[in-house]
This record gives C-alpha cells, structure tokens and sequence, in this order.
C-alpha cells in the first residue's frame, strides 16, 4: 500500500491522508485520479492529455515540483511507501492541487512572448536555415508545455512576485532568436525592466526541475547578453546565440 | 529604462572582476604584512608615498562605491517594499559616501 497525503484548502488547509495499492507502472496521476475517483470524488486537481504533452498535471511530489503523468510512483518514493502531494509553489491554490496559472502566463504575455511579423500573406515563405545558430538557440527551448514546474521551482519568484520567471523568459528567449519576428525591440525593453532577465540568480532550479530537459536558465543568460547589446550596440541584433 | 538597468548590471559586474583582483592583493598583503607583528609605523612605511598603493586603493575603492550600492538596491527590492527614486538616492548616497571617506583614507595613506 501507498501512504499518501494530499493538500486540501486553499492556502490554508491540510494534508489528508489516503491508502492507495501500488500497482505496476503506476504514476503519480493515476495515484490522485485514483483516490478521487474511489475516495473522496471532492478532490481537485488538473490534467488533460496524461502523456507530458498538455502541461496541466504539475504538483509539487514529495518535496519536488514534476509533471504528474509522466512521474513513475517508484521514480517518486524511492525505497519508500510515502507520496505527498501539493499544489504549486508560487501559484495561488483555487482548491486542494488545482492552482490558478493566471500570473504565470501574464508573465508570458509581458515578457514579449507573442510573435509578431511585419510579413503579409502575399509575402513569401520566410527561410529560416535549421543550421543557423540563432535557429538552433530557438530550438533548445522551443519545447516548452507551460506546466508551470520551473515558474514553481524558482526561488527568485519565490521572493520577488514580479519576477517573470524562466518560463516566460525561455519563450522571449526563443522569440529573440526567431528571424521572422519584428518586436524584438519591445521585447528586449520588457526583458530588461524590473523583474527582467537580470534578477535571475543562477540558481538553475528551473533547469534541474524541467520536465522537458530545457534549459532556462541558459536562455535567461543569453537575454542578458542580448540585453546589453541592446542597450549599448546594435539596434535590432538579433543573433546573440552563443557559438 | 532598458539602459540604465542595463548599466547598472555591466557595471556590479565589471567592478566584481576588478575585486576580484584588488581583494586578492589586499588579503596577500595583509598576511604578508602581519608576519613579523603589525604596527602603524610599518604599515604607513609601505603606503607613505608609494603610487601603486595609492592607485591600488583608489580603484579598490572606486569599485566598492560603485559595485556595493548596485547589489544593496537588488537586495532591497528582492526582500523589502522600498523601491522607486527614494531608494535610488538613498544608494546614490550611500555610493557617495563610500567614495569619499574611502578616497579620502587612500589619501591619507599617502601623505601620511
């Protein structure tokens, strides 16, 4: 048997415990969707596609934010028969694992993270070379699912609510890094205010916790070199990929 | 904006490297310094009208005013309320301050 404890309230409330049999290659979802489907149908909590695509399933397992779905129970408890479950640090609970996530994609939007094009429809297919190192820049953080696990880990946001946090500087990192876009240079203004880029403390929490295997941190890195050379240089250089 | 924030996060880390360097030289001298006993008459017979020490101190101490006031104000927004232009004079203040009782004791090193 499973001892598992799981938050329920708001920010305030408490653990409740459940016992739910280990099953083979059981994870952490199957464990909340089982309790609340054979326990108590009141818990609340959040998936959608059950296969790491969707990003809705992060909570915080024993100690440490991860996607849900694709979190083994084994992998989690280790020798141990205890789960803890709660919901995401720095995100307001709605009730028991379910946050609100409507700072965290703010945040995306003022960091810059739509893509805009000068280009029309009667303009030609933009060529973007796969080789090229800004492309291979947007790349490495292209994979993004918005799960919130970084934004979660990230002890900066954990400090200061106005930080934008690694997920949302990840995506103005790939944006910066995309030719076709035109408003990099609002973009870089964004990234460069208060709770920009340069409050992050390099404590890679965000990199150590991403479920994809990103990197914030690097893209957070490259946003302070763009933003100096913003700054200081060249208008619109839009390659600062690192060699 | 975008220009001063970016200023101020060249300049804490230019001046960082060069404490890096006048801290070590500090730290050598001093355990060099302190091995046979430490007295004022020793220590002002090494700086009393030496260049290198002088121009030593003077950019230790241009470093420190610059790079101390810029990591005290990121400090203060991460962990207080008070932000916004009275923290930025209070720090350009402090910044001052640092300046010149710091150049003012290299001086005195000096002429002593």
């Amino acid at each position: 048997m499973l001892h598992v404890e799981v938050w329920r309230g708001t920010e305030q409330g408490h653990l409740q415990e459940f016992a739910v049999p280990r099953r083979e290659h059981q994870t952490v979802l199957d464990v909340v969707t089982e309790i609340q489907r054979e326990h108590d149908a009141t818990l609340a909590y959040r998936f959608a596609c059950r296969v790491g695509m969707c990003g809705s399933c992060a909570m915080v397992v024993n100690g440490r934010p991860r996607w849900t779905c694709r979190t083994r129970v084994a992998a989690a408890v280790g020798s141990g028969d205890r789960l803890r479950l709660e919901p995401l640090r720095n995100c307001t609970v709605v009730k028991d694992l379910a946050v609100d996530m409507t700072r965290f994609f703010d945040k995306w939007r003022d960091a810059g993270g739509v893509f805009a094009s000068e280009q029309t429809r009667d303009d030609d297919f933009a060529v973007v070379p796969p080789s090229s190192p800004q492309r291979q820049a947007a790349d490495a953080g292209i994979e993004c699912i918005g799960c919130g696990v970084c934004y979660s880990a990230c002890d900066v946001v954990a400090w200061d609510a106005d930080y934008l946090g690694p997920a949302a500087l990840n995506r103005a990192w790939t944006l910066v890094n995309d030719s076709r876009d035109s408003r990099n240079a609002a973009r870089l203004d964004a990234v460069s205010r208060r709770g920009g880029c340069e409050a992050c403390h390099v404590h890679m929490s965000c990199t150590t916790f991403c479920p994809k295997g990103l990197a914030p941190t690097y893209a957070i890195a490259g946003l302070k070199r763009a933003m100096i050379r913003h700054a200081f240089g060249a208008r619109d250089a839009k390659s600062v990929a690192p060699e | 904006m975008t220009r001063l924030s970016a200023a101020l996060f060249v300049a804490q880390r230019l001046t960082a490297a060069i404490l890096a360097f006048a801290v070590t030289v500090h730290l050598a001298t001093i355990i060099y310094a302190v091995r046979g006993g430490l007295t004022a008459a020793e220590i002002l017979g090494r700086t009393r009208h030496n260049g290198w020490f002088l121009a030593l101190y003077l950019v230790f101490v241009l470093a420190v005013a610059i790079h101390a006031p810029i990591g005290l104000r990121n400090i203060a927004r991460e962990w207080t309320a008070w932000r916004g232009r009275s923290l930025d004079v209070a720090l350009a203040a402090f910044a001052a301050m640092l300046a010149v009782l710091g150049t003012s004791a290299a001086l005195a090193l000096f002429r002593a």
